[in-house]
């Protein structure tokens, strides 16, 4: 009787251990609409970090590393150079299965929240994450420094779809945090996958997970839809349209 | 307004767009040309891709030249006929097109192949139009009767036809030649064609002024119709928004511009085109000599599972 008590007791122990913190998160939209006036918008991820009996009473200083993703595609990046006097698309690269958003947003300097052995592991920091390349029938991630690899995070984050931003998590109490996520105009569409690293003292505490989804609505959805699966449709459909109108300027416009 | 463009991918303000399309309407109409070769790169400019830009400019040119095809019916200024063979060149022309521009996407040379097509093409025909308006102009200036129009070795070829409409007696093997060959570089392009095929109509195959427009017009309406169809069923890149928008300020502009070209004379509006011509061409030409801002660029392959 006693034995199994305090068998008990122990696993009660060790699992709170295991979890002295428990993170709980929300988005503010799960479910984004781009109509056809969208230009962008903000959503809002707050939480809060839950502490328990076992946390130990020191542990009061919390960092958090928020990760999105947006939906994954195979993509290739092109590089010029000159030939014959001109410039012309030479080597690439493919990457397979890369987001097509990233963004990773922490409350400070990734290399202050923990040693580069785990920000490697746990991939935070655009250099950090994984990005499979196929190169010459091999797929591997390359070193960071990579020229192909770096123009690819360069590029995507002109475009406002891959970022990093070390500021962007604010503590408003020890405990309770946000952070805005922007979403450019030209978001991809799909299921946005966040994850959130709670980290103390430089070491992982807990991760939790949330998703959300930008999805077309109204005309937008339906001729972007009808363009990629009836294409034949879509077709004749855009031909009524020009026949439509020509036909409707002749006879406005008819001088006699 | 912004409004966002489906296909395209991006939002962009209805008013410049509705603009562009009024200006280039009012171009064409007073050249009578299709002005796909102005609009394809202001969508390019603009920040749409090359591709959907070749694609949906198609339609656009298709709704121009209905409208102009449908006034020269009425005028019977259409040869039935010579519009017919120059179709059947025309549409195979247009599917070889819009299957060269499918292989050359998959390769990543597109965008190079379309400028460069542009920089040979319009340098090509605006310094020859150029040149010919020049000289016509010196020749009205000095008051000399314009050269006796004399036979070439193409009036010697075999498979005459006659094309009553035009009066003229000529083989087919020419007319053909030239439909496929407007109507593949149509595909590639995004351009109707019609400021190459009405100078060759009338220097190489001698049609009649009264009936070479509204019969170039009918080539380039079929071969624009087909390029739609196809672009859009094997490559998805028509926006039908964006084309839709184009079509209603194009085809505004175009009546405006029809009158102000009544006012010009014919050497001074062939003076004014080819320098036109030749300033988008030269334009694509420095684009591709220079060092471009970034040597990368980004492709997406389709969205993965």
């Amino acid at each position: 009787m006693m034995r199994t008590l305090l068998t008990v007791l122990l696993v009660l122990l060790l699992g709170s251990v295991a979890r002295a913190e428990r993170l709980i998160v929300s988005v503010s939209n799960h479910r984004v609409t781009v109509t056809p006036n969208y230009s962008g918008e903000e959503l809002v991820l707050f939480g809060s970090v839950e502490r328990d009996a076992t946390t130990p009473a020191d542990r009061i200083a919390y960092d958090l590393v928020v990760t999105v993703m947006g939906p994954r595609a195979d993509m290739v990046t092109r590089r010029k150079e000159r030939a014959f006097g001109i410039w012309i698309n030479t080597d690439y690269r493919q990457f397979l299965q890369v987001p097509t958003y990233l963004a990773l947003f922490a409350n400070r300097p990734f290399e202050a929240i923990t040693s580069p052995e785990i920000a490697r592991r746990q991939q935070i920091g655009l250099n950090n994450v994984l990005l499979t390349q196929r190169v010459s029938g091999d797929f591997a991630d390359v070193v960071p420094n990579d020229a192909f690899r770096s123009a690819f995070i360069r590029l995507r984050t002109q475009r406002g779809l891959y970022r990093e931003d070390p500021s962007a998590v604010t503590f408003l109490t020890p405990t309770l945090f946000r952070t805005g996520i922007p979403l450019p105009a030209e978001v991809p569409i799909g299921t946005y996958e966040v994850e959130i690293k709670l980290f103390a003292n430089g070491a992982l505490i807990t991760k939790t997970e949330t998703a959300f989804e930008i999805v077309k609505v109204g005309f937008e959805q339906f001729v972007a839809t009808t363009a990629r699966q009836n294409g034949f449709v879509y077709g004749l459909a855009t031909v009524a349209m020009a026949l439509m109108t020509g036909w409707m300027a002749s006879i406005v416009f008819r001088k006699d | 307004m912004q409004l966002y463009l489906p296909i395209a991918d991006l939002p962009v303000n209805v008013f410049l767009v509705l603009a562009m399309g009024a200006a280039v309407g009012f171009v064409s109409g007073m050249f009578g040309i299709g002005g796909g070769f102005l609009m394809t790169p202001l969508l390019i400019f603009i920040g749409i891709t090359p591709a959907v830009a070749v694609a949906s400019v198609a339609s656009h040119i298709a709704a121009s030249s209905f409208s102009g095809a449908l006034t020269y019916w009425r005028r019977r200024a259409i040869d039935p006929a010579l519009a017919s063979v120059l179709l059947s060149g025309g549409i195979t022309g247009t599917a070889l097109g819009v299957w060269t521009f499918t292989q050359l996407r998959a390769l990543g040379q597109l965008d190079l192949m379309i400028a460069l097509s542009y920089v040979v093409l319009l340098t090509t025909v605006g310094s020859l139009m150029f040149s010919e308006g020049l000289r016509a102009l010196m020749r009205t200036r000095r008051g000399a009767v314009p050269p006796r129009r004399t036979h070439s070795w193409i009036h010697g070829l075999p498979l005459k036809m006659r094309f009553k409409r035009s009066k003229i007696y000529l083989s087919v093997i020419p007319v053909l030649i030239v439909g496929t060959m407007i109507g593949f570089i149509g595909a590639i392009m995004g351009i109707g064609g019609g400021f190459i095929l009405v100078p060759i109509m009338i220097y190489l195959l001698r049609v009649p002024t009264s009936t070479v427009i509204g019969t170039s017009m009918v080539l380039t309406l079929v071969t624009m119709l087909v390029a739609t169809m196809l672009h859009a069923a094997t490559n998805h890149l028509v926006d039908a928004v964006l084309a839709l928008i184009l079509m209603v300020g194009g085809v505004t502009g175009a009546q405006f511009g029809a009158r102000a070209g009544q006012k010009i004379r014919g050497e001074q509006l062939r003076l004014l085109l080819g320098l036109l011509i030749l300033s988008v061409g030269v334009r694509f030409a420095i684009e591709l000599v220079i060092r471009p801002e970034d040597l990368f660029t980004i492709r997406e392959l389709g969205v993965g599972t």
